[in-house]
């Protein structure tokens, strides 16, 4: 084992997409601070600070020995269920959803904190304890001890418990050599979310407005990201000409953003952000690879399938290829907690890469 | 600290390609959006996007037949305000309470609404439209839009009609040539953001109205001016309640001049010339029509002795009676069991026929029919036109009232003959009259001539080319030499005028019912007798005191003759009576 240069192509691909990432979000959520705050730059400048500051993270983490990590794994999971939990007593609410906690003038979303919290944690115990890891039993444990942290994050945000429930399933998938389970456990999840959905009317609802958006108010979000997509063409209105960023789409700043990147830059700007998205995902899976010890690996897989699920279901929703979900796009959407706390692992994941074999 | 081994490697790599397959599936369904179904969204998102606002055309012209101006446009200016524009609250108060002369709680009432736009006022005369745009307010609108003027006021007001708010035509030749006049309205098409404010950097495309074509008409306001003078003098004089009186060319059915006095003000239509205290909202409604109707073409009556020109007509035709027949009037004549009168109790005793017309013998003319007998008098009915519409050129044009062929007996007969118990329209008759003198081509009355655009090169002309013949030459040469008859000695002579020949026919009505003692008295008459160019009628409803057509109604058209036929180039021959 020895040292190596960070994988300068991660470092790059990271960099491209803060950068585009801000000025999207600065163009896009122009008019919605101009218009609920008087200031067209209010939510540029929080998301610049967290950029700024996940970028030092970024750049602390990536100088440190990662096998630090498997030290705090515990506690920090154990951080992340307290915090979830007091989130549930005490969190601001926004847009009718409980999700923040508030310290003085700085707002954060523990349920952000959660996801590589819960990498670390699986990566670790997985990595560094189990012996025995062909068994159905070692399989369950690993998704079972994620259990806790799905059920707080899911009472008030079910997309990122879904993402989490995710993250544990491919951590689950690669430390285990059988593929046939998981076909199973892929078809028995199929089987409970069609229950799930059949439960409530109002989830019904949610699957007869992604069949018809435009016959329902409530596919309003719906329709107008496809207004925007639509609007686009091949190659967009042009970089800032977005019209639908006007008080259309709603909330366009957050989960939404990837309707007005179409409307801007066109077939050909969406493709571009979605291979350097692909790019991404080619080297966490070559970190991965040749990472020096399971811990490594399963860290870098684990912060490949977050980035991958995030990015298939945001691009799924605003393209109404599935039912509406609250997604952010990762490193664009507006959330200064998300982009903190993504930068960070890329600075897990930039460690790893000076580790390889 | 474990070892990665292979099938982890593997399965990392299995993870990559199955994410890699999701977003490669998802890019094919982003371009499949994007171009396959990207006209659709992307017309919607337009449709969202645009707001669309009107730029009114101007309404064409009409002019009369020397090209003055009877219905032009005057500019007037709607101001509104825009909430968000607006820069200086309190100076745009002030300046807009000033200019318009409202109060200023008004007015700031609708400054400081949160609207996207807010009508100050409409309707706003162009002076003081410019006078608000020159003080150059930010969030302040000027917009400018058309109203409809009338420069001659009353003039012709049935005729011409009036526009609603909208600039629509609402009756008069404004409805008859909406097409023509209207004009194609324009639009300024601009971006917004999902409030309503407008995006100036995005820019506006316009769309140029086109503005309505001008209209022509045979009317001529001085020969109009003229004869609503004329009515108006002879409605005051015999306290009558209506005078209907109409010019034509009976060569080609070009109308000269048409009144139905009282007329009212085109400017403000919406004015009753009665008292309306105490008037429900239907009745005021219902008054209001009553002061549009136009009873030239709106109403029908019994035409009475005017109509025995086309009973004479039939009978000629037919042959069975010539100028020179005998008659013997013993002041009625006895029709199966009924004993109709003549307005001569005493009788005409022997006479001619030309004799006949001229004292407008009514067992003269019942004789005629009954030689006729009901089916070729009806035949004859059919043939001149009259059981149809005139197609003149004016909406709400009334029908005939007559009876059915095979209700007809001889008494029916009888009474039709001298113009009794049925109904048809002035302009009806005068058609028929034109049509029967002209030489006995049917005529279409009408207005409209030609079609200018708004700079005033023709578009077309509007033909109304003259009907089936509906009465040999001769006959209608023989025709003009009775009427001229009647005029020259008969009970017309109160239309005598010297230096011109003069042809034409009296009559006095009763209204229904009998009883009332309510007349119509009126006259056709016609000039010159052997070659008509000009044909006027005159009637006169419910006159008081002495209410014989042939002299209250006569000297009416007398009088227009005297001064309109010069007008119109035709000079009165030297007298021969003077050497």
């Amino acid at each position: 084992m020895k040292q190596k240069r960070q994988d300068l192509t991660l470092q790059i691909i990271v960099m491209i997409l803060v950068v585009f990432g801000l000025i999207t979000l600065g163009s896009t959520s122009a008019y919605n601070g101009q218009v609920r705050f008087g200031d067209s730059g209010y939510y540029f400048k929080k998301q610049l600070f967290a950029a700024l500051l996940g970028l030092a993270a970024m750049f602390l983490i990536s100088r440190m020995d990662y096998h630090l990590f498997a030290r705090f794994a515990g506690a920090g999971y154990l951080l992340s269920l307290i915090l979830s939990a007091a989130v549930l007593l005490v969190g601001d609410s926004y847009n009718g959803s409980k999700r923040w906690l508030s310290l003085g003038p700085l707002s954060f979303q523990p349920s952000e904190f959660a996801k590589p919290a819960v990498i670390l944690f699986l990566a670790y115990t997985v990595g560094c304890r189990q012996k025995k890891q062909r068994g159905m039993l070692s399989l369950m444990m690993t998704i079972f001890m994620v259990l806790p942290i799905v059920g707080l994050v899911g009472t008030n945000n079910l997309s990122t418990a879904i993402i989490i429930l995710g993250i544990a399933v491919v951590l689950a998938f690669v430390s285990n050599p059988r593929y046939l389970p998981f076909i199973w456990i892929g078809l028995t999840g199929i089987g409970f979310v069609g229950v799930f959905l059949g439960m409530e009317q109002y989830r019904l609802e949610r699957l007869a407005i992604w069949r018809d958006p435009e016959s329902y108010e409530k596919g309003f979000q719906t329709i107008q990201g496809l207004y925007a997509i639509g609007s686009g063409g091949l190659f967009g209105r042009g970089l800032g000409e977005s019209i639908q960023k006007l008080g259309f789409v709603p909330e366009a700043q957050n989960d939404m953003i990837f309707s007005v990147i179409c409307e801007e830059l066109g077939l050909t700007g969406a493709i571009l952000l979605l291979i350097v998205f692909l790019l991404m995902l080619w080297r966490f899976m070559v970190i991965a690879v040749h990472a020096p010890d399971l811990f490594g690996t399963l860290i870098c897989a684990g912060i490949m399938g977050h980035i991958a699920i995030q990015v298939i279901l945001n691009v799924a929703v605003v393209t109404n290829t599935i039912p509406n979900t609250g997604i952010t796009l990762p490193f664009i959407s507006y959330g200064g907690t998300s982009v903190l706390f993504l930068l960070a692992e890329m600075g897990l994941a930039l460690s790893v890469s000076r580790w390889q074999k | 600290m474990l070892k990665t081994k292979i099938f982890h490697k593997k399965k990392v790599l299995t993870v990559f390609l199955v994410c890699a397959a999701v977003l490669i599936f998802l890019i094919f369904r982003l371009a499949d959006l994007m171009l396959f179904e990207s006209e659709y969204y992307a017309k919607k998102a337009q449709d969202l996007h645009e707001r669309e606002r009107d730029i009114k055309a101007a309404r064409g012209e009409i002019l009369d037949a020397s090209g003055k101006v009877l219905a032009a446009n005057r500019t007037v200016c709607t101001i509104s305000v825009i909430h968000s524009q607006i820069e200086e609250p309190e100076e745009v108060i002030r300046v807009l309470s000033e200019k318009l002369e409202m109060e200023e709680e008004k007015i700031r009432a609708r400054v400081e609404k949160r609207s996207s736009i807010e009508r100050i006022k409409t309707n706003v005369s162009k002076e003081i439209g410019d006078q608000i745009r020159e003080c150059d307010l930010a969030g302040v609108k000027v917009d400018e839009d058309y109203k409809r003027y009338y420069p001659f006021g009353s003039l012709a007001s049935k005729v011409l009609g009036f526009t609603g708010s909208d600039n629509q035509g609402i009756i008069g030749l404004e409805v008859q040539y909406e097409e023509i006049l209207k004009g194609t309205d324009g639009k300024i098409l601009t971006l917004t953001d999902a409030r309503g404010v407008e995006l100036p950097e995005a820019g506006e495309s316009r769309l140029e109205p086109i503005a309505g074509n001008t209209l022509k008409i045979s009317l001529d306001a001085n020969i109009q001016k003229f004869a609503e003078q004329a009515a108006e003098k002879v409605m005051e004089k015999k306290s009558a309640d209506r005078v209907s009186i109409l010019l034509m060319n009976p060569q080609n059915g070009e109308i000269l001049a048409m009144t139905d006095v009282p007329e009212f003000d085109l400017n403000q239509p919406f004015t009753l010339n009665v008292d309306t205290t105490g008037m429900s909202g239907e009745e005021k409604q219902d008054a209001l029509n009553q002061m549009w109707r136009n009873g030239c073409i709106n109403d029908t009556y019994e035409p009475g002795s005017t109509f025995k020109i086309i009973t004479a007509s039939a009978g000629l035709e037919e042959g069975v009676v010539s100028l020179n027949d005998h008659f013997s009037c013993p002041g009625f004549k006895i029709v199966e069991d009924r004993k109709i009168r003549c307005h001569k109790v005493a009788g005409h005793g022997a006479e001619t026929f030309v004799q006949g017309a001229q004292n407008s013998c009514n067992p003269v003319f019942i004789e005629i029919g009954l030689r006729l007998g009901v089916e070729k008098y009806y035949g004859y009915f059919q043939q001149f036109g009259l059981l149809n519409k005139t197609g003149i050129d004016l909406p709400g044009e009334a029908s005939t009232i007559m009876h059915k062929m095979e209700d007809m007996g001889q008494v029916e007969l009888a009474t039709v003959s001298f113009g009794q118990s049925f109904q048809i329209t002035p302009i009806q008759l005068a058609s028929t009259v034109s049509s029967l003198i002209n030489g006995g081509r049917r005529v279409t009355p009408h207005f409209g001539t030609a079609v200018y655009d708004s700079e005033g090169a023709l578009i077309r002309k509007l033909e109304f080319p003259l009907g089936d013949r509906i009465l040999s030459e001769e006959t209608s040469k023989t025709l003009d030499y009775v009427l001229e008859q009647v005029v020259d000695g008969g009970s017309g002579k109160n239309a005598y005028l010297e230096g011109y020949h003069v042809g034409g026919k009296t009559a006095t009505s009763e209204t229904l019912p009998r009883s009332a003692n309510r007349y119509i008295s009126s006259f056709i008459g016609f000039a010159p007798a052997d070659d008509p160019q000009v044909l006027g009628l005159c009637v006169i409803h419910n006159p008081q005191g002495v209410y014989y057509g042939g002299t209250i109604a006569a000297p009416v058209i007398r009088e227009i003759f005297e001064n309109i036929l010069p007008y119109l180039g035709l000079e009165p021959e030297e007298s021969s009576g003077q050497d």
